[in-house]
């Protein structure tokens, strides 16, 4: 079984919600991404998302480019990320999730770049600007790895379309509560229940809620409605203020950054758990 | 899974969020059935003719001809179109077909401001509000044309992110489509972008060939042996080429931006330098690294600085239908001057690529041979810039 449906089932048994946090590898540095990873999953996150930075990030906001910037500008590179990502496979039990826009991908080859994937230990991928049309080829090789492909759902998106994600996607369905792109914003969207609705009317799948998620409000908001919370940009912005970009490369105050991490994401924790969540 | 429509050959699709994905199937349907509304036809026609001034003239270059002293020279005058260049004829179809669909809002990036101006006339033209996204550093390099947006009208959003040129334009007008596309819709300038983007501006721009098949036939009795355009995304060379294609005689050549030389890395060819790669919603050649990381494209023309093509070039190149060359920024300086000295017409600088490239192949050629040069836009917006290039090479 893959672990992201193994962590689903038993945090469904368990009656309680997913805290997913994302995070840019390479920001600032990866030795930085590595204890990142660590400290996240000690301070209660059930799976990881680990961003891969793209030039081009179309559906990010300012947050996530600006990492995209600060990580690609200290020279990360793909072959890097996936033996980041094989170290931390031996260090945590939590799914990974490699988020990766679709150019990195096409252009190391589909079939080499699963294959890299898988044995470093990911389990899934989420990639942001490949609607199901386009995904076909990527879908049938990752499950031949037993990796899932994990499709989003947005608010602008059709009942035909949203019955094709719902018998397409794996593991979760990616719900994007804005029509918008990434960012951390003060409420979720009032339409975000009705929004979900649509979503559950047609699957069965787990449904995690992204975009926006910027602390423990709107984090108990989401996992009201859903079975999990993706929280990236309101992360970032800790590294972000604690990073000074250099001509060569970032200074990061590691141990403050880790420590406010800590406490921001078992604040997040708490208020998703369940006796928290009306 | 798979989707049959939208592909020229392997290249093409739809690489972009899910949110955009509604919006993109709405235009498609949209444009499906307006394509062959006799009243939408009929409106595009009499706005192209009353308001931008078409047909445009083919005019047969004759001291260019005698000084190069090989095939006869025509250029298809597009710089004479209203506002300065071809970039209306696409402009001024997307905006009737957003009004059409009950949209409120036009967005559109630019790289040199050719587009943006286009978009922001007709925009004010059909009533609509209208935003433009521009590179910091085009903003820097085209002060005049940005004011020309505001007077008609447009906001300017002065994008900083990245290279500060048309390929963060570009991003920042997906990013803002993104979160607004309920009512607005996207004006792309070129024949890139998702499908069905590359097909709309390639049939809007196609005027262009149109034209020049009936007017070459009136001059010369007999179709071109060769179609010279530059390439930057390709609209203008597309709209050229496309009603020439299924003539195999006709040869059809696009010149892309060499920069400071192809072997320097500092250029915009994507064809001729580039490899497969996703960019802006379509599968096409791209400059990128080994990670597919895009690359920073360079050129002296601010509207061939991308560092992606259309799909559908792509396909020509692969299928040998049509053939990519390219010329350097000091080429293209030369054959500048040269246009405005022998024929009075200063051409923009995009142009000047397609003028540079005829300048080494039309004395290789027969008297009896005719060549058709695409001039897509006037070079007023590039004067200042010039003039200082000029200045420093003299040094």
């Amino acid at each position: 079984m893959n672990r992201i449906d193994m962590t689903f089932n038993k945090l469904r048994g368990e009656n309680c919600k997913a805290l997913i946090p994302y995070l840019t590898c390479g920001d600032p540095s990866l030795e930085f991404t590595e204890q990142l990873v660590l400290n996240l999953v000690q301070s209660g996150a059930d799976i990881v998302e680990l961003g891969v930075p793209y030039s081009d990030p179309v559906a990010d906001g300012p947050t996530i480019q600006k990492a995209s910037v600060r990580a690609l500008s200290n020279g990360v590179t793909l072959e890097k990320i996936f033996s980041l990502a094989g170290r931390l496979r031996e260090k945590v039990h939590v799914p990974l999730i490699m988020m990766t826009y679709y150019n990195p991908v096409y252009v190391k080859g589909i079939e080499e770049f699963v294959k890299r994937a898988a044995s470093a230990g990911i389990d899934g991928l989420i990639v942001p600007d490949l609607p199901f049309e386009e995904a076909g080829l990527l879908k049938e090789i990752m499950d031949s790895y037993n990796m899932r492909l994990v499709l989003l759902a947005a608010p602008t998106t059709t009942p035909e379309r949203m019955e094709r994600i719902a018998g397409l996607s794996q593991g979760f369905i990616y719900c994007v509560s804005v029509t918008g792109v990434t960012g951390a914003r003060q409420e979720v969207s009032e339409r975000l229940d009705s929004f979900l609705d649509r979503i559950r009317a047609k699957t069965d799948l787990p449904l995690a809620v992204g975009f926006g998620i910027s602390g423990p409000d709107t984090a108990r908001q989401a996992a009201e409605l859903a079975d999990g919370v993706i929280i990236g940009s309101a992360l970032i912005d800790i590294i972000e203020k604690n990073t000074e970009q250099g001509i060569t490369e970032a200074k990061i105050n590691s141990s403050k950054v880790l420590e406010e991490v800590s406490s921001f994401i078992s604040n997040v924790k708490r208020a998703i758990t369940i006796e928290n969540v009306s | 899974m798979a989707k049959d429509s939208g592909y020229f050959g392997e290249f093409g699709g739809q690489y972009v969020p899910e949110t955009l994905m509604p919006a993109l199937n709405e235009l498609e349907a949209a444009y499906e059935e307006y394509k062959n509304d006799s009243e939408f036809k009929e409106e595009f026609r009499y706005y192209l003719k009353q308001y931008v001034g078409r047909p445009t003239p083919l005019y047969y270059a004759e001291k260019l001809t005698k000084h190069l002293g090989g095939a006869k020279i025509y250029l298809k005058r597009e710089d004479l179109n209203h506002t300065g260049a071809h970039k209306i004829n696409n402009s001024l179809g997307q905006v009737l077909l957003a009004k059409k669909m009950g949209k409120k809002r036009i967005i559109a990036e630019t790289g040199a401001g050719q587009h943006g101006v286009a978009t922001a006339t007709a925009s004010a033209l059909l009533g609509l509000q209208c935003e433009i996204f521009m590179g910091a550093e085009d903003v820097r390099r085209q002060a005049l044309n940005v004011f020309r947006m505001e007077l008609l009208g447009a906001k300017v959003v002065k994008v900083e992110s990245g290279t500060k040129t048309l390929k963060d334009a570009t991003n920042e007008a997906l990013r803002n489509w993104v979160a607004t596309v309920e009512n607005t819709h996207y004006v792309i300038g070129s024949v890139v972008g998702p499908h069905p983007y590359p097909t709309i501006v390639r049939d809007f721009q196609s005027v262009i060939g149109e034209e020049t098949k009936e007017q070459i036939m009136q001059a010369e009795g007999r179709l071109p042996d060769f179609l010279i355009a530059c390439v930057g995304g390709g609209s203008n060379s597309m709209g050229l080429f496309y009603p020439f294609k299924d003539f195999e005689m006709v040869q059809m050549i696009g010149v892309e931006a060499a920069g400071s030389g192809i072997e320097t890395g500092k250029h915009a060819a994507s064809l001729t330098a580039g490899s497969k790669g996703v960019l802006h919603g379509a599968l096409s050649y791209v400059l990128q690294d080994q990670d597919g990381q895009i690359l920073p494209a360079h050129s002296v023309s601010a509207g061939l600085d991308y560092p992606g093509v259309g799909p559908e070039h792509s396909y020509f190149k692969e299928s040998g239908r049509a053939k990519y060359s390219a010329i350097t920024d000091s080429e293209a300086l030369d054959a500048f001057v040269l246009l405005s000295r022998l024929e009075g017409i200063i051409p923009a600088l995009e142009s000047a690529h397609a003028v540079a490239f005829v300048c080494k192949l039309a004395p290789q050629l027969d008297k009896d041979k005719v060549i058709v040069i695409c001039l897509s836009g006037r070079g007023d917006k590039d004067v200042t810039e010039v003039s200082e290039l000029l200045r420093s090479d003299a040094k």
